[in-house]
């Protein structure tokens, strides 16, 4: 496995010397195991081959019922590759006015949450992560504990809120409760980014003048755009995923979401449930959030060296 | 009784939907009778359909509902109604409002309610505990009059003045405290489904008449299939450890002279020897005639292996058998239902739980007047013959079951009369009040345990079943 | 949290021991109570209102809808808790779930994230691929792995059937006491061990890369660099992973509840109190559950961040 990257390279960040000195000192010269360089070759694409089947193998499943008729999904054993295709359930779909505007609202409140758990997340955890001041560990362990009762448990409570608050069944109404998984996650993501940089990156900066906000935003942001895209990515994915809340606070089309709206495929008979409906759904609502990771995954790695340059 | 479509409409109505008119002609037409926008849009959707060239498939929802007489003027009033869920339901329910709206000038809003019932059932309860007017009518689970009735308007009075009589069962059920806090509107009830082919393939003249010949006859099949067919299975229920387990136990032990758990007067009924003789023919079942999966199964596990033609039984409600019937099923003409087997101890009898909804009038409305005209209107012996035409929704009225209309649309309903009206049996929700939800839980636990064999001694579940019973009815 | 990068970062040290008595010192207190003013605020507002109301109903016998007289019964719902041989078992079962899942997740997210972390042909498709189990939602992956391990109609029994590994008879494993909590754990690794690998990957992309080329001069291993190097200094990104995936995994209730809704061979804390709460309508009972789980996951974090303060000292 390589672990260097060529053309990769960062020589800006740098760890101390005394540390790199540490590092060293710990192993003395051991010989390296001659792995032969084609039996290493063949073992990383093998295993690249098994992460793939792992990972898709199951929404390929997905795609799959989604295109089979409704009676031969039943069949027993299973063809383990289908016998004949419809797209009578993406028909279906499609044909949902109300699915179409959920996916309308789930755009709207995950883009939404995550600007937000961004913007509030990156000024936190820049103050979290390099400035030094007093209830710093005490505001990073209140805002973990968002996180620390089950959902279920604080549903009545914030259903009560909402309708206090007139957010019941309204989109932003949903952006806040969101924020109780997205915020702590990116605050403490992003704290962890920013305190791994070296202090010297924005001291040269403060040294010239910059006041502590420029030097987050023209030295540090640039450098945290991976942790950042990654940081959204997730995010992104969880706000977009999150049934439990939508179910319980949202009622009408205008502020449905996806996932809400996959659930309420219904057969045309009591009980019965659409199995390739719901699947062919969740094939559309899953196949343009995997073209936006695939689009914005590239800043992963883009942005690291981007702001080593800038930095 | 007034035909909903006045002439010239019905007319303009059929032109439509035979394509004989164009869209233009319909819109100038109809804008010269007067017609409401719902209405027009009603016939537009009509010559859409119509055009395609499938006229008599495609009617448009709610084309079979006659307006009752006597609706009230409403004129000015908004209402906000908590109906069935988005999917192909959802347009014969928001007809209903429409025709509704039509009839009385109030405006009427049709929220779709959550698909899973316990969602919903936590939503309605969510907005009564905020003591919220969100919606004003509600469709209501079978079992949940004793959860919400604190939170119900009395309709005794209202159906009393009806004159329209619905099942007893039904509304002794929904009936807490001498509240009726549900009309009944629209019904299920646990069926056996059989294989005439298979049965008549092996020898049996009739579908069996008590479990213990179901068990026999099952046996007897799965035998003969297994060596064709490896996922061949005797008998699918619903054995997952959730509502649907609490209904078939109820039969299991009902229809073996065991009672119904809690007794009306609350006594806790459960522990005694008939229950746990049913119990015990049950948890033989899994992994003999039954699937070891089938203590996981719901409604839809079972359905997906008896459609596929895998199950010589299948214990499920009436939904089952249209999709059963449908021409591309594979099973389409080789199967029939009946009422489920009995017991063979002292006190059998037939059972088949009770399932469905109930029109139902928040107390927190404030247009409680309306909702209830609401109410008595979709319940209404016109509204339900409609329902079970066009969405085969079964009737609450016992002369619907003889009418040749909805006979016609589903003849199988011909054979449900007797058990609704003799072999029914409601769980004990009403017994148990706002605590049913506990009893439920704890029962459907205990006996998934007994199914799964993770509770091996029947007896001693059955009596730890019983004491954790008490102890819930003491806080009652 | 403070201390890891203190070790990989020893420059800044100095800085953080200093108490901000200097007039920068005050000025940076300043600054950083204003940046992180409107998160506090947010938690204040949306979290702390449904904690304080869990935590008064679990003093209570509430109950949700009820028109019952509320009266306060001191610890009476936790003494009733803690009698609850189910309550146990459940606790028991999702520990057993919470330590299998993270730990493999860590292992699979590891070695997912280093293999993706190399530089080869199509690494962007991978790395988009690896992602797709954490796009499926739960309720609907859940779904999915439900059918796929039905007894009956299911692929993976077909599968087995197709290549002669299973002869006769329908083997269960969602309803199988034996196989169950396996499943549940496979189904939760599946799903989230993307989430593992991506952060491992943003922590691996932070490593300074010369690091590695001096190690590599001193003939170190691939494997020893792992453990020397690439560990300790990924260990951060890796304790933020496992913080979040162990309060996940501790709460985890959808997958479960979807795939084998209520039965005691499954059954997670979180069902527990869910089934307390919403199908039993117990508010009061439900809420103490509930404040159990808040304890639970708060000792686990404290555990966490004494592992961190470990390598501060």
């Amino acid at each position: 496995m390589a672990i260097t990257m060529p053309g990769q390279t960062i020589n800006h960040i740098k760890a101390s010397d005394e540390e790199l000195q540490k590092i060293r000192s710990t192993y003395v010269k051991k010989n390296k195991s001659p792995l032969p360089v084609v039996a290493g070759r063949i073992g990383f694409w093998l295993l690249i081959v098994a992460i793939i089947v792992y990972t898709l193998f199951p929404f390929y499943w997905a795609v799959v019922s989604s295109l089979t008729p409704a009676n031969d999904l039943f069949q027993s054993p299973v063809p383990l590759f289908p016998t004949s295709l419809t797209l009578d359930h993406y028909r279906v779909v499609f044909q949902d006015s109300s699915f179409l505007r959920a996916i309308l609202n789930s755009v709207i409140v995950s883009t939404s949450v995550v600007l937000l758990a961004l913007l509030l997340g990156t000024l936190s955890a820049y103050a979290l992560g390099r400035l030094n001041f007093r209830g710093r560990k005490l505001v990073l362990y209140l805002i973990l504990s968002m996180t620390m009762f089950p959902a279920i448990a604080i549903l009545g409570s914030l259903f009560q809120m909402m309708n206090d608050f007139r957010a019941f069944d309204t989109l932003w109404g949903l952006v806040i409760v969101y924020l109780t998984f997205t915020l702590p996650f990116t605050v403490w993501v992003l704290t962890n980014f920013f305190r791994a940089m070296p202090a010297e990156l924005e001291q040269s900066a403060l040294v010239d003048g910059a006041t502590p906000m420029r030097a987050l935003w023209d030295v540090l942001l640039p450098m945290a755009v991976p942790g950042i895209v990654t940081t959204a990515m997730l995010a992104f994915i969880s706000a977009w995923s999150e049934f439990l809340f939508a179910r319980t606070f949202t009622l009408t089309e205008r502020a449905t979401t996806v996932q809400v709206a996959i659930s309420q495929f219904t057969g045309n008979q009591p009980f019965e449930e659409p199995f390739a409906v719901r699947m062919a759904a969740a094939v559309v609502v899953t196949v343009p959030l995997l073209v936006g990771v695939l689009i914005v995954q590239r800043r992963i790695i883009g942005g690291l060296t981007a702001g080593a340059v800038k930095g | 009784m007034a035909r909903y479509l006045p002439n010239p409409v019905n007319n303009l109505m059929a032109d439509a939907m035979h394509g004989r008119i164009s869209r233009r002609d319909i819109m100038k037409k109809g804008t010269a009778l007067g017609l409401s926008s719902a209405l027009m849009g009603t016939i537009l959707r009509a010559e859409s359909v119509g055009a395609q060239g499938t006229p008599a498939a495609a009617m448009p929802a709610g084309y079979s509902i006659e307006v009752p007489a006597g609706l009230p003027d409403l004129t000015g009033t908004t209402l906000n109604v908590m109906l069935g869920a988005d999917g192909p339901g959802a347009a014969f329910d928001q007809a209903n409002c429409d025709i509704f709206a039509e009839a009385t000038g109030a405006t009427v809003n049709y929220l779709k309610g959550a698909e899973s019932a316990t969602d919903r059932l936590t939503f309605y309860q969510q907005t009564f505990a905020s003591s919220s007017n969100a919606f004003d009518f509600a469709m209501i689970d079978v079992i949940w009059p004793g959860i919400l009735a604190t939170h119900a308007v009395d309709l005794s009075e209202a159906v009393a003045n009806s004159g329209v009589t619905y099942f007893d069962r039904i509304m002794q059920n929904n009936t807490v405290d001498d509240v009726l806090t549900g009309i009944p509107w629209f019904t299920d009830a646990g069926l056996l489904y059989y294989r005439t082919d298979l049965l008549e393939k092996y020898g049996f003249a009739a579908a069996p008449a008590t479990w213990q010949e179901l068990t026999d006859m099952a046996t007897e099949i799965v035998a003969g299939e297994a060596a064709s067919n490896s996922s061949f299975t005797g008998f699918t229920f619903q054995g997952a450890a959730y509502e649907g387990l609490v209904c078939n136990g109820l039969e299991w032990q009902f229809s073996n002279g065991g009672g119904t758990i809690i007794e009306d007067d609350g006594s806790v009924s459960v522990n005694n020897p008939n229950t746990i003789a049913a119990f015990e023919r049950a948890k033989g079942w899994v992994g003999t005639i039954s699937p070891q999966a089938v203590t996981g199964y719901m409604e839809e596990d079972g359905r997906g292996v008896w459609q596929a033609g895998n199950a010589a039984f299948m214990r499920n409600w009436p939904y089952a058998y249209s999709l059963g019937a449908a021409a591309d099923s594979v099973i389409a003409g080789n199967f029939d239902v009946t009422s489920l087997p009995m017991g063979d101890m002292e006190g059998s009898s037939n059972a088949a739980t009770l399932g469905g909804w109930q029109a139902f009038v928040s107390k927190y409305s404030e247009s409680q007047e309306a909702a209830t005209a609401f109410a008595l209107f979709v319940a209404s012996p016109e509204v339900q013959k409609a329902r079970a035409i066009e969405r085969s929704g079964l009737p609450t009225i016992a002369d619907l079951y003889t009418d040749a209309d909805v006979l016609a649309a589903n003849p199988f309903f011909e054979r449900l009369l007797d058990t609704f009206q003799s072999g029914s049996v409601a769980r004990p929700s009403t017994a148990s009040q706002d605590l049913y939800g506990e009893v439920a839980t704890e029962y459907a636990r205990t006996l998934n345990e007994i199914l799964n064999g993770t509770a091996s001694e029947v007896g001693a579940a059955v009596e730890d079943l019983a004491g954790s019973l008490e102890d819930i009815m003491a806080d009652l | 949290m403070a201390v890891i990068t203190e070790q990989t970062v020893p420059a800044t040290k100095t800085k953080y021991s200093r108490a901000p008595k200097t007039a920068v010192g005050r000025q940076q207190e300043r600054l950083g109570w204003i940046l992180v003013f409107p998160s506090v605020l947010v938690v204040l507002l949306v979290a702390l209102y449904p904690l304080y109301e869990t935590v008064r109903l679990s003093f209570t016998n509430a109950r949700l809808a009820s028109a019952r007289e509320v009266r306060n019964v001191g610890f009476e719902n936790y003494q009733r808790i803690l009698e609850d041989g189910l309550f146990w078992s459940s606790l028991q079962r999702t520990l057993t779930i919470t330590v299998a899942a993270v730990s493999l997740e860590a292992v699979l997210g590891m070695i997912i994230a280093l293999a993706i972390h190399s530089n080869f042909r199509g690494r962007g498709l991978v790395r988009t691929s690896m992602l797709v189990p954490w796009a499926i939602p739960t309720v609907v992956s859940s779904v999915l792995w439900g059918w796929m391990f039905h007894d009956n109609y299911g692929f993976i029994n077909s599968l087995f059937y197709r290549l002669g590994l299973q002869d006769a008879g329908l083997r269960s494993w969602i309803e199988n006491p034996a196989t169950a909590l396996g499943v549940v754990i496979a189904i939760d690794v599946w799903k989230t061990t993307p989430f593992m690998a991506l952060l491992l990957l943003a922590g691996l992309q932070i490593i300074p890369s010369d690091v590695y080329e001096a190690s590599t001069v001193d003939g170190a291993s691939k494997w020893q660099q792992f453990w020397q190097m690439t560990l300790p200094l990924v260990r951060p990104a890796l304790l933020v992973a496992l913080i979040f995936r162990t309060m996940d995994t501790f709460r985890i209730f959808d997958l479960i509840f979807v795939l084998n809704a209520g039965a005691t061979t499954t059954m997670s804390v979180a069902i527990y109190v869910q089934q307390e709460l919403i199908q039993n309508g117990r508010l009061g009972y439900g809420s103490a559950g509930a404040v159990i789980i808040f304890f639970c996951i708060g000792l686990m974090v404290l555990g966490y961040s004494r592992l961190i303060r470990v390598e501060e000292g």
